[in-house]
């Protein structure tokens, strides 16, 4: 369910891209795509009643290797590493894009996709 | 352990980061010290061919870090890019003196070339989506260089397309990482050959498809690409049509489906489709235009179609389990046309280049007559021409032979058909190029043009005589050592996977 929600999400992205006609809701459009994916990928990750995959002194408890018990209830971690990546990508591609529309708004005086077409064929 | 392997990305990265330091008044040490590292990576890289390296990033064993790998088939494509990526260099010292801020375009073209080298050494499937990343930011950047309106509006059509292509990439590997477990293409492969193929990892290989493809400008996803090609400045077109659609489309693509997805027979045809109908289509639209660039851009479309449509052919006689000697000819004949592709069309952007820079325009009606005044660029163009139309003594000639032969051997006669009518047509357009830019009367505007020389020309001296000599890589000494390892790597398909872990 939870993941048929995510895809809603992608795809609401992708008919923003689609169809709108603004330059800045394109730009929208594609951040609540990048934002779908990247919740994606914490769900992947995500164990309902988990515990945060850290090893206390304690829960070693004289053992040298966790338990198989820690290792079924933990969070995945590695996905949120990737988050965090991805999202510090989104927030340069943003960056670019806006700075994009905002040149081409000096340029043409709009952000009316359907008007800014000088390349053709 | 040996550090070749990072130096490949490490050493343009802090160039890149080096570079805007100089400033205006030092913008010559910056070029020279640009000069210096690319052509320092082309010889490490011709120093790479035929040997294998895995490179540990931060002493992480394999399943848990990060691993460079070099294997007979990034071996080929890395020593490619550093080939285009040192005459774009040489030539952009001269042609971007027309532009403003050229420390800041040496560091973005810096900046590219690292995340490029980066892309094909990676053996982990995140790690590429980050060095494609960094590659497609810093190509939008460079297309919209010039800043007019036009430039500006291709980096913007390209962007949003290439964003696409990206978040679909990462939801894919999303994917594959929930399905798999691991980020390490060796490791995702055993999973895969150990779990076999299930609805969401199908799934996800559709995606994989669908985003690479973007990137590769394959015709159903091509709208971006004549836009983006053509009006960059003249060396990023040479590395974007040269190298970039190669390495992050048709590279990645099939490091995915013969390396970790595994081939079979609907693959197959899906990239012979593709590749018939990026032929075709993109030769077409080439054929009816008139601004020169734009001209270029669409051939690379159609001449990506014979690359893919080589790697098709494999994929297909593989998958139904024939003869594997023409399975590996059809991949020779593809990767061979790869490397060639990448030779003559960055030379023909920076012939391009050239003929714009004397003359200010792009337009072929406004030009002609020019093979007296511009005698070096007209000898280039056409060598550069003759090799993407497939005449017989330069390297586009002897690939696009191979291909034929392959299809003749497969059984598919009309797939020989439709290359060899392809490239006549390719032969057609290309014909035009030369009588309207350097035969017929010379518009009085045109009567003081001058020829450009210095680096620029070297450049183009260096890849027209690359295009010469490339075909002789089919003789069996040079073929055993830079060809046939990586078609040895495609043939072996999930071999791969094993090869790599058995080698820690």
């Amino acid at each position: 369910m939870l993941y048929t929600l995510c895809f809603l999400l992608f795809m609401i992205g992708l008919y923003c891209v689609l169809v709108k006609k603004n330059m800045v809701k394109i730009v929208i459009g594609l951040a609540v795509m990048e934002y779908a994916v990247n919740l994606f990928f914490i769900m992947a990750g995500y164990r309902t009643n988990g515990q945060a995959p850290i090893i206390s002194p304690q829960d070693l408890a004289g053992k040298t290797e966790v338990t198989a018990n820690f290792i079924n209830t933990t969070v995945d971690p590695l996905p949120q590493a990737l988050v965090l990546t991805s999202i510090v990508i989104g927030l340069g591609s943003l960056a670019l894009m806006i700075s994009l529309c905002v040149r081409i708004y000096e340029k043409y005086g709009t952000f009316d996709i359907t008007e800014i077409r000088r390349l053709r064929g | 352990m040996s550090y070749r392997l990072p130096a490949f990305i490490f050493v343009p990265l802090v160039t890149a980061f080096v570079l805007p330091l100089f400033g205006k008044k030092g913008k010559s040490v910056a070029a020279l010290l640009a000069n210096v590292v690319t052509i320092a990576l082309l010889a490490l890289a011709i120093s790479c061919l035929g040997q294998r390296e895995v490179y540990e990033v931060g002493k992480w064993p394999i399943p848990l870090g990060i691993n460079l790998v070099l294997d007979g088939l990034s071996c080929l494509v890395l020593v490619i890019i550093n080939i285009v990526a040192a005459s774009a260099m040489l030539y952009s010292t001269r042609y971007m003196e027309q532009y403003t801020a050229k420390s800041k375009y040496l560091s973005l073209f810096m900046l590219l070339v690292t995340s490029l080298n980066g892309a094909v050494l990676s053996g982990d499937i995140f790690n590429l989506f980050v060095f494609l990343e960094i590659a497609s930011l810093t190509s939008y950047a460079l297309v919209g260089f010039g800043c007019g309106d036009e430039e500006l509006e291709a980096s913007f059509k390209y962007m949003v397309l290439g964003e696409i292509a990206s978040m679909i990439i990462l939801f894919a590997i999303a994917l594959v990482y929930a399905n798999t477990g691991a980020l390490n293409m060796a490791y995702v492969s055993k999973a895969i050959q150990t779990r076999s193929l299930n609805p969401s990892l199908t799934f996800a290989l559709a995606f994989f498809i669908a985003g690479f493809g973007l990137k590769a400008a394959l015709v159903p996803f091509h709208a971006w690409l004549p836009d983006a090609h053509s009006s960059a400045p003249a060396p990023v077109s040479a590395m974007l049509s040269g190298v970039f659609i190669k390495v992050l489309g048709v590279y990645a693509l099939t490091r995915l489906i013969f390396n970790i997805f595994g081939i079979s027979i609907p693959l197959g045809w899906i990239l012979i489709a593709l590749g018939v109908l990026s032929m075709v289509a993109g030769v077409f639209l080439a054929v009816g235009q008139w601004d020169f660039k734009r001209l270029l851009a669409y051939h690379s479309i159609s001449q990506m179609g014979y690359v893919v449509i080589g790697i098709g052919m494999g994929t297909l006689i593989l998958a139904q389990g024939g003869d594997i000697l023409w399975a590996s000819l059809a991949i020779l004949g593809g990767l061979f046309h790869l490397i060639n592709h990448a030779v003559f069309k960055s030379l023909l952007f920076l012939t391009s280049g050239s003929v714009e820079m004397s003359t200010g325009t792009r337009q072929l009606k406004q030009m002609g007559g020019l093979a007296d005044k511009l005698p070096f660029t007209r000898a280039t163009c056409t060598i550069a021409s003759a090799s993407i139309a497939g005449v017989p003594p330069f390297n586009g000639f002897w690939s696009k032979l191979i291909l034929v032969v392959a299809a003749f051997q497969s059984r598919m006669f009309w797939l020989a058909a439709i290359t060899v009518i392809v490239s006549l047509v390719t032969l057609i357009s290309f014909l035009k190029v030369q009588k309207y830019i350097f035969l017929g009367e010379l518009p009085d505007n045109l009567k003081d043009v001058k020829e450009n020389k210095g680096t620029m020309l070297i450049a183009m001296l260096f890849l027209s005589g690359l295009c010469i000599a490339m075909g002789l890589l089919l003789l069996p000494a040079m073929k055993d050592v830079v060809l046939d390892p990586a078609v040895q790597v495609l043939t072996d398909g999930l071999g791969y996977s094993s090869k790599l872990i058995v080698a820690q």
